[in-house]
């Protein structure tokens, strides 16, 4: 009972303390109130016909039946929408020469994927107008379709882009000069293939929509399940021509997002014309099967790689091919070349050394477009340089940890830079690398497994040491003409009450972005948490924002909130010394009240401040104006991301007869700064790893030849369940970012960020005694036997 | 691709509304129901019990967990009809009750739920085993929520919480306190 007092038991001290989400006990009652939740009065719903085949001409479309079938509002097609809708482009002008083709939200006479939505019905509910569906007939003439990224890549190719010189949509190359000497005189070439499947987010909540055209005053609100509500307000407003503070997008309680959810999908783009069309509320929700024809896809790699090590182990270059498919179109607004852009750039990302070349190729293909989830290119870059590094390990006969501790960059060499030209501020590998070894208890893990082989047991360990993207500055999207924001803005007030209100950008998805404001701004101003009201995902009360993407909402949404609630504190604090007489500087807040900073005696109620300036500032000295709401924005600098670094392991059992791999546990080494609320980032960071784990075993989209999505149910398309998966043991190093005061980054995307590498290393880990290796994503039953030559 | 199955040529039959009583969260209801409409549809649309979820629409995900007659049932995997005269206790009721107020509290303490979507069905599953064994073990748990999926919390909270709950439960017993 006699440990030293820590910042943390200060008054109001709740930066780095692990409180629960307020918001969290109205969605444990069933008071969630998510986009599927809202009804409007006059609401139409809408539904969709889609195409059955992977690419088709359209002949013609009978609507007749459909149009008349009672309770049916409109049936729309591509060209009644195109009436209103101007076309999109999913190009970054950054990325030279890339190309993709213009988007509508109903395509005029061609499909390019099996599941583009074709024929929008509107009716009086969801049934009725699948009712209309079936009365719809559409006269197709079926195209050759590009189904896998080899026969895209062939010469001879049919286009997917009919318009294009091939399926190429953009191809780029990194060379720091050098590697084929290097390569030459190695001691070492280690050679691999990888191939990465295709998987989709599968939120729990499929996307959904109300769209709310209001004729006489020319407004639109969009109730949108959207973690990027700004971005929608843009879009909608350019490419329905309305002014932009005529539209209103809305963003409630959302349920799961991981990228899916920030962008442009067709059916959504159609539901905001529809509602212009009739002038009423229009709702529509994906069902689960049009969520996995619709969603975007993620992954989807072809990488081959080739690691130059010297004879003691040390990693000397790294030349590396990535080939990637994405899909017919390339995703708006932020294209689908940026994962295979991070992949290129984080690979060694890590390590220490200077040789490094690759190329990037963006695929088009027959299939719904691929593009940002959850950790960005992070997994296939994780996974590649992890297991050429343990390929390497074996190759001069070190340990896995030992060679990583040989070859990452050290904890005392910052600021530097990766061969690829990410600027590293400060991370901390050797830290995380020696925590690491506690944590598994390494030795003990290799002895039991030695143990166990002698049994016919066969366990694997696996280890990854990772580097994840966060708090992106302007250079990410802005200087590629996207209207996509880094910036995020507060607007603070103290209430009458004394109370205060916090509308912020950054948006909740679930991960506790309101719970960690709240925390920010109660510390800064030195009022409970209670007092805090946090209001997220409304562009009409908060100010524009990047909102929640990309590891941003904690580095750049809380430094906002920081920042913001230091200009009201000074402010509240110049009142005070007005009405005290004192020097503001000879005032702070404590647990609501003025005190005095030399004493701490408490001198005056923050609510008191808060009455006498809303009510009876005819107290106060003639021309003070009391500015009790301020409104702040924050946009990184310095450093163009602030890059988080850490390691996973993890220990396996390979079952050699049946193939099947079962996790036995995990184990997550973590340095995202500054942490906010200890309890979040665990928690962010095991929702993390368990989607990395699905990727590593279960998920793929499995295509068949004509370009069908085979396995479109929620019973087809396996997802990590409670049982399969481990009990995952976590524990950070803080190294604060000196960019800001703060000093948080990101932690959302590092536990999805190496799980998979860390699961193919280790199943390679327990296939090692038998000669074979795998590197195919996902590790499946089938795979496993496959490589021990059983199946 | 979108939804039902085949249609009868003639709309008007499956929109003709049928009568089925039911008591939900203990009040007897009626509602009119179409005879496809699934109970899940029935308790959203008609009763505004939005607490209950659709995921997937086919008992794989468990977000639309609700008690039938006292044990947990996937609403979307039965017509509103079938539910005649039954008692259904959705997330909503079981919340006003208090019968899983300790729940509640545990899941909220431990961050067992981010998006919160699929937390009401989780709760019915917890409700559910902990109704039927004082004190199961972790795996247990997990094998118990293996027809819930959750894409944001990794489901090590969730089992913590759920096992915290059974063994205050189980301590609380021990002392006689009435539940």
């Amino acid at each position: 009972m006699t440990a030293p007092l820590t910042s943390l038991d200060r008054p109001n001290s709740y930066i780095g303390r692990s409180v629960p989400r307020p918001n969290a006990k109205r969605l444990l009652a069933g008071r969630g109130r998510y986009v599927t939740d809202i009804r409007l009065p006059r609401m139409l719903h809408a539904a969709f016909l889609r195409s059955p085949y992977a690419h088709a001409r359209i002949i013609g479309i009978d609507v007749e039946a459909a149009r008349a079938l009672p309770g049916v509002h409109l049936v729309a097609m591509g060209a009644d929408l195109a009436k209103i809708c101007t076309p999109w482009t999913g190009t970054l002008d950054h990325f030279k020469g890339m190309t993709s083709e213009p988007q509508l939200p109903l395509p005029l006479d061609r499909v390019v994927w099996a599941g583009q939505a074709v024929v929008a019905v509107v009716a009086e509910s969801r049934a009725l107008a699948e009712d209309a569906l079936e009365l719809i007939s559409v006269d197709y003439e079926e195209l050759p379709a590009v189904v896998d990224l080899d026969a895209a890549r062939a010469p001879d190719a049919p286009r997917v882009n009919p318009a294009s010189q091939s399926n190429l949509c953009f191809r780029t190359q990194l060379d720091s000069g050098g590697v084929d000497e290097v390569f030459a005189s190695a001691a070492h070439v280690i050679e691999q293939e990888f191939s990465f499947g295709r998987h989709t987010p599968v939120t729990l909540e499929p996307r959904a929509i109300v769209a709310d055209y209001d004729p006489e005053g020319s407004t639109l609100i969009v109730h949108h399940a959207t973690q990027t509500p700004y971005q929608f307000q843009d879009l909608y407003s350019r490419h329905y021509n309305i002014p932009e503070a005529s539209v209103r997008v809305i963003a409630p309680d959302i349920g799961g997002s991981f990228g899916m959810k920030l962008h442009v999908y067709h059916e959504d783009m159609a539901v905001v014309g529809l509602s212009i069309l009739l002038g009423r509320p229009v709702k529509y929700v994906a069902d689960r099967i049009e969520s996995f024809v619709s969603d975007i896809h993620a992954r989807d790699h072809q990488v081959q790689a080739r690691m130059a090590v010297d004879a003691d182990g040390r990693i000397l270059a790294m030349d590396i091919h990535d080939a990637t498919a994405i899909g017919a179109f390339s995703t708006y607004p932020r294209t689908s070349v940026v994962e295979g852009n991070q992949v290129i750039r984080l690979i060694g990302a890590p390590y220490d050394f200077r040789s490094y070349r690759a190329v990037l190729e963006v695929v088009f293909q027959n299939k719904v477009q691929t593009s940002q989830y959850r950790a960005v290119g992070h997994p296939i870059a994780c996974a590649v340089t992890e297991r050429m590094v343990d390929l390497a390990a074996g190759a001069v006969g070190l340990d896995p940890l030992a060679i990583r501790a040989k070859n990452v960059i050290p904890d005392d060499a910052y600021p530097t830079a990766s061969p690829t030209g990410y600027r590293f501020e400060a991370l901390s590998h050797q830290a995380c690398l020696r925590r690491l070894r506690d944590l598994m208890d390494y030795d003990a893990l290799r002895a039991e497994q030695t143990e166990l082989r002698q049994r016919g047991i066969h366990r694997g360990i696996g280890i990854a040491t990772f580097v994840e993207i966060t708090n992106p500055s302007p250079a990410f999207y802005g200087v590629g003409g996207a209207r996509i924001s880094s910036q995020d803005g507060a607007t603070l007030s103290l209430t009458p009450s004394g109370e205060v209100r916090c509308a912020i950008s950054v948006t909740e998805q679930g991960q506790g972005t309101e719970a960690i404001v709240s925390q920010i701004v109660a510390d800064q101003l030195g009022v409970a948490q209670e007092h805090v009201k946090v209001i997220t995902g409304d562009t009409e009360v908060t100010p524009h924002g990047g909102a929640t993407w990309a590891c941003r909402g904690a580095g750049i949404g809380g430094e906002t909130a920081l920042q913001a609630a230091r200009r009201l504190k000074a402010n509240i604090l110049e009142i005070a010394a007005l009405v005290l007489q004192e020097q503001p500087a000879a005032l702070d807040i404590v647990d609501g009240q003025v005190v005095s900073v030399a004493t701490r005696q408490p001198r005056l109620a923050v609510a008191e401040i808060a009455r006498i300036a809303y009510f009876r500032s005819d107290t106060l000295p003639p021309g003070t104006q009391a500015q009790l709401t301020v409104s702040h924005h924050f946009a990184p600098q310095g450093y163009p991301f602030a890059f988080t670094n850490g390691i996973q392991g993890c220990s396996i059992e390979v079952d050699v007869e049946t193939g099947f791999v079962k996790l036995l546990k995990h184990y997550v080494v973590e340095d995202c700064g500054r942490i906010i609320n200890p309890m979040l980032v665990d928690e962010q960071l095991r929702g993390g790893v368990v989607q990395g784990l699905g990727a590593a075993l279960f998920e793929e989209c499995r295509y068949g030849e004509t370009g069908q999505l085979l396995n479109g149910t929620l019973a087809d398309y396996l997802v990590p369940m409670a049982m399969e998966m481990p009990d995952i043991v976590i524990d950070h190093v803080e190294t604060p970012t000196a960019d800001t005061i703060l000093g948080a980054k990101g932690c959302g995307e590092a536990g999805t960020a190496a799980a998979s590498a860390c699961v193919l290393n280790a199943v390679n880990d327990a296939l090692a005694p038998f000669g074979a290796s795998i590197n195919t994503i996902p590790i499946t039953p089938a795979r496993v036997l496959k490589a021990l030559n059983r199946f | 691709m979108s939804g039902h199955p085949t249609m009868p040529i003639d709309i008007d039959e499956p929109d003709e509304a049928v009568r089925v009583r039911l008591v939900v969260n203990g009040r007897k209801t009626v509602c009119e129901v179409a005879p496809r409409d699934t109970l899940v549809d029935c308790l959203r649309n008609q009763l505004e019990l939005t607490g209950t979820h659709a995921g997937c629409e086919m008992g794989a995900c468990g977000a639309c967990l609700v008690q039938l007659d006292g044990h947990a049932v996937h609403a979307c995997l039965m017509f509103a009809v079938q539910a005649e005269g039954a008692r259904i206790d959705t997330i909503e009721g079981l919340s006003e009750s208090g019968a899983i107020a300790d729940l509640q509290a545990e899941f909220h303490r431990r961050n067992a739920l981010q998006c919160g979507f699929c937390t009401p069905g989780m709760l019915m599953t917890a409700h559910e085993l902990l109704s039927n064994v004082a004190r199961p073990s972790r795996e247990a748990i997990r094998d118990a929520l293996s027809g819930n999926f959750c894409r944001c919390t990794g489901y090590e909270a969730i089992v913590d919480a759920i096992a915290a709950v059974a063994e205050a439960r189980a301590a609380r017993a021990a002392e006689g306190t009435p539940q």
